[in-house]
């Protein structure tokens, strides 16, 4: 299938949140090329031009790891999200890549029920068609706020 | 035990205020959760003979450059004057006590109040009154009354290494001597040319700020909580390493070796949890290490107290600002940085190394929850106390991290202050 249509996008994007939301984060990385660029950074910092983030990962081993490490490693309390993704506005589209800009919400459920806004901003994605299937080759979260609550384990 | 109840806690839940008898490897549970515990560590503690970490002097580079911040629950401004020194004085109008600065920080030639257009100059002086001689010949302010009378409380300032400091205190020691001599010169090791800001975050912690600074100094944590680390071997405690504590007891630098010759199965032999064999990382560039500092020395955490936590992870650098937003949360400011002259190299290091600490760090993210563990587990705990034995009774450096000897540290320079 060629082109990137607005459908392929929104039908990329629900893969990707049920993914995280169903807690089968082993595919998560899947869904990037590699390298990619995957970022978690605030607004404020997007906004002075800070590359860097809460999360960065240039390969998709990174992001690999990051699944290992919250598997095996890290210590958290039971958690899970549900992102509510809105409509996509497209940048640019290539035709093989498009350039897209795309707001969300997730709201974190502790396992004791206790449910909060967990985080809001923008998706700024590069999306590929290379191959077939649409991939990330780029994903900067760009949350509205600077303040995370207690921690952030699973990505965004 | 001996129980009083202090003036002004609620009656149906007494408070015991006596700190437990003998050393300090003993912390009473309501030094947590006490109301009349946090409205004095205001007065002892941020308002008291303390030198507060306010930010980096890169953040007020310029004339005209400002940044808020806080001195404990009291809000503060940072600004940069025309004659290039740094200021710092109460974010508080002297008129209604409205705040003059309502943003984060930015440039600017002073600052008038929202609410009646009272104005101040960048040293915190008020300048003008809106009105002051009233309109048409009525109201105004009265002759008598005199501008230079009235301003927001201003702070001492000292810097040390790119990093600025407030006291509101006349009697606190100068720097240097407040730092310690090995502390201050393990800061200057770290911030040995001028520091560039990389990114902002704040994660709030869901404990009282001393869980938070006491898990700082805790060496002891280290390798147990934080798997990630440990099973890379990266800080086992076996390597070569240690702790400085100052003389007060509130500053300490913890410091990690690579030491090949002692990568021993302590872990494995005590059947503890940190222990993975089959945990590999698929993309090692993570770990990619640069000496940066010509020491071999590849993690070195300090504090001093109340507030400041500098962080060399490698080469992920950092400062954490600690500060109270109540009785159970904590606001953590980080701020990482790096160093003009990086290279793309080590610029994408710095960035990939970050990972590794902040609130989604492999190896910090736990404190981000344990301190709420705490809190939540001694929530009816009054009575109990916790047990510090680890390393002896002592808060001198120790040439171990399998101590708690910086914790005990910490609780003797926080008694001094506060005389409980």
């Amino acid at each position: 299938m060629a082109g990137i249509t607005t459908e392929r996008i929104l039908a990329l994007h629900a893969a990707y949140t049920r993914c995280i939301d169903r807690n089968e984060l082993e595919s998560w990385p899947d869904f990037f090329l590699d390298p990619c660029l995957y970022v978690v950074t605030s607004a404020e910092n997007h906004r002075a031009g800070f590359e860097g983030g809460m999360i960065y990962a240039d390969t998709r081993g990174m992001l690999t790891d990051r699944v290992m490490s919250l598997r095996d490693a890290n210590v958290y309390e039971k958690q899970s999200y549900r992102h509510i993704v809105g409509m996509p506005y497209v940048i640019k589209n290539g035709g093989d890549e498009a350039e897209t800009e795309t707001p969300f919400m997730v709201m974190r459920i502790m396992h004791d029920g206790k449910t909060d806004v967990f985080a809001t901003g923008i998706y700024l994605d590069v999306v590929h068609a290379a191959g077939g299937d649409l991939k990330f080759k780029k994903r900067v979260v760009v949350c509205d706020s600077s303040r995370i609550d207690t921690l952030l384990a699973l990505p965004l | 035990m001996n129980v009083n109840v202090p003036p002004g806690s609620i009656s149906n839940s007494p408070q015991p205020t006596e700190w437990p008898e003998g050393t300090l490897t003993r912390v009473p549970f309501w030094i947590y959760h006490s109301p009349d515990i946090y409205a004095l560590e205001q007065q002892r503690v941020y308002e008291g003979p303390v030198w507060n970490f306010l930010c980096l002097e890169a953040e007020v580079s310029k004339p005209g450059d400002y940044r808020t911040t806080f001195l404990g629950s009291m809000p503060v401004v940072v600004a940069r004057d025309s004659d290039d020194e740094i200021y710092a004085f109460e974010n508080r109008c002297a008129h209604r006590g409205a705040l003059i600065v309502l943003d984060g920080g930015g440039h600017a030639r002073d600052f008038t109040c929202v609410y009646h257009a009272w104005n101040y100059d960048l040293k915190g002086n008020l300048k003008a009154v809106a009105f002051e001689d009233g309109v048409n010949g009525k109201g105004g302010m009265p002759k008598t009354f005199c501008r230079s009378d009235h301003g927001p409380r201003k702070l001492r300032i000292a810097l040390f290494a790119g990093l600025v400091f407030g006291s509101l205190s006349e009697d606190v020691p100068p720097i240097e001597e407040y730092l310690g001599e090995e502390v201050a010169t393990r800061i200057k090791r770290v911030l040995h040319k001028p520091a560039v800001v990389t990114g902002r975050f704040t994660q709030m912690l869901p404990n009282n700020w001393k869980l938070y600074y006491e898990n700082v100094k805790d060496t002891y944590h280290a390798s147990l909580l934080h798997t990630f680390f440990t099973t890379f071997g990266i800080n086992r405690l076996s390597q070569k390493g240690g702790m400085v504590v100052s003389p007060s007891g509130g500053n300490h630098a913890s410091f990690s070796f690579v030491d090949k010759s002692t990568q021993g199965n302590d872990y494995a032999a005590m059947g503890l949890r940190s222990e993975n064999e089959d945990f590999k990382l698929k993309d090692p560039t993570l770990l990619d290490n640069a000496d940066e500092f010509n020491d071999g020395c590849h993690m070195q955490i300090l504090t001093v107290f109340p507030n400041f936590v500098l962080q060399q992870i490698q080469n992920s650098l950092a400062v954490r600002q600690v500060l109270p937003k109540g009785l159970g949360e904590t606001a953590l400011n980080w701020t990482t940085f790096g160093f003009a002259d990086d290279t793309p190299e080590m610029k994408t290091r710095r960035l990939r190394q970050n990972n590794l600490a902040g609130p989604a760090g492999y190896v910090s993210m736990e404190d981000g929850a344990v301190g709420g563990f705490v809190q939540r587990g001694v929530a009816a705990a009054d009575g109990e106390r916790a047990v510090l034995e680890m390393g002896g009774s002592g808060t001198t450096n120790e040439g171990t991290r399998a101590t708690e000897a910086a914790v005990r540290g910490f609780w003797k320079c926080y008694r001094a202050h506060m005389g409980v």
